[in-house]
């Protein structure tokens, strides 16, 4: 049990129990901010798994873009929603929630013996690329690697992500936009 | 050394999370939060099991890419929120119920 160890269990407990957080609280601002610890706590597990430019794309585009986003939308969907939200009752299991915690419950089960049976260190290119040395050492540079794997191998679906993302520019900024007279 | 079975146990925690906060949740903002933690909850297993790709780098690659498609998900989703807060004064998916405003 080494520091290495203890910080990866420390985060993936961040990671999990705010998520449970943003699970059981009431407020909507609360649980937007829960989300906010989730992506960072998220962000420190890529890290212990040496994917740190994902790590960095995660901070500026989630933490800096999504989030934001999310509290500009709250904001601008009025505070009866807040209001509306408060008012609720205040158990946490009440009897509307069951079906989704008995389904949350039943993938629970069945992811836990998808990975206890699938034994995911033992499969055989895992082991492969252990023993060829293809694997990512700590002291490696892979951001070099990613950029030319992005440019060569990876460039049709690169492109076709720059495309949707130019398509899903132009469409937001359709629907956001106040309309001057009903289309409808 | 921390193995993939812990990546991909606290990435079915996520998960199974996300699940709940999409089927309970009335909130269209709270359940685009539900959604997003599925997605990330993928992103963790795609780069767990990019370490074991040094070559390609097939899983960062794409988790980039799935990262990106939340994002532009993300705003169009909000788009929609803010159109139909506009209609109907509310953005409780259980009280929307015409498709025609």
């Amino acid at each position: 049990m080494n520091i290495e160890h203890i910080l990866f269990y420390v985060m993936g407990f961040i990671a999990v129990a705010s998520a449970l957080v943003v699970a059981a609280s009431k407020n909507l601002v609360r649980s937007l901010f829960m989300f906010f610890v989730t992506l960072f706590a998220l962000a420190g597990l890529y890290v212990f798994a040496l994917a740190d430019f994902v790590a960095i794309t995660q901070i500026v585009i989630y933490v800096g873009g999504v989030l934001v986003l999310m509290l500009f939308a709250f904001m601008l969907s009025g505070k009866e929603v807040l209001n509306n939200l408060q008012q609720r009752n205040s158990r946490f299991i009440s009897l509307s929630k069951v079906p989704a915690i008995l389904v949350a419950l039943l993938f629970a089960i069945v992811l836990y013996n998808a990975i206890t049976k699938a034994q995911p260190n033992d499969l055989p290119w895992i082991k492969a690329s252990a023993q060829s040395g293809n694997v990512i050492k700590p002291a490696d540079n892979t951001i070099n690697n990613i950029g030319v794997n992005l440019m060569t191998r990876y460039l049709l679906p690169f492109e076709a992500v720059s495309v949707l993302l130019m398509m899903t520019l132009i469409g937001a900024a359709h629907l956001a936009r106040k309309e001057e007279h009903k289309i409808i | 050394m921390i193995t993939l079975t812990d990546f991909l146990f606290i990435s079915a925690g996520l998960f199974c999370t996300g699940i709940f906060i999409v089927l309970s949740k009335r909130n269209a903002i709270q359940i685009l939060i539900g959604i997003e933690l599925i997605i990330n909850a993928a992103i963790l297993n795609l780069v767990a099991f990019g370490k074991y790709d040094k070559l390609n780098n097939a899983g960062q690659s794409f988790a980039l890419f799935a990262i990106v498609l939340a994002a532009a998900a993300v705003s169009v989703a909000l788009a929609i929120i803010l159109n139909v807060y506009r209609q109907y004064k509310t953005i409780d998916p259980n009280k929307v119920e015409r498709l025609k405003g």
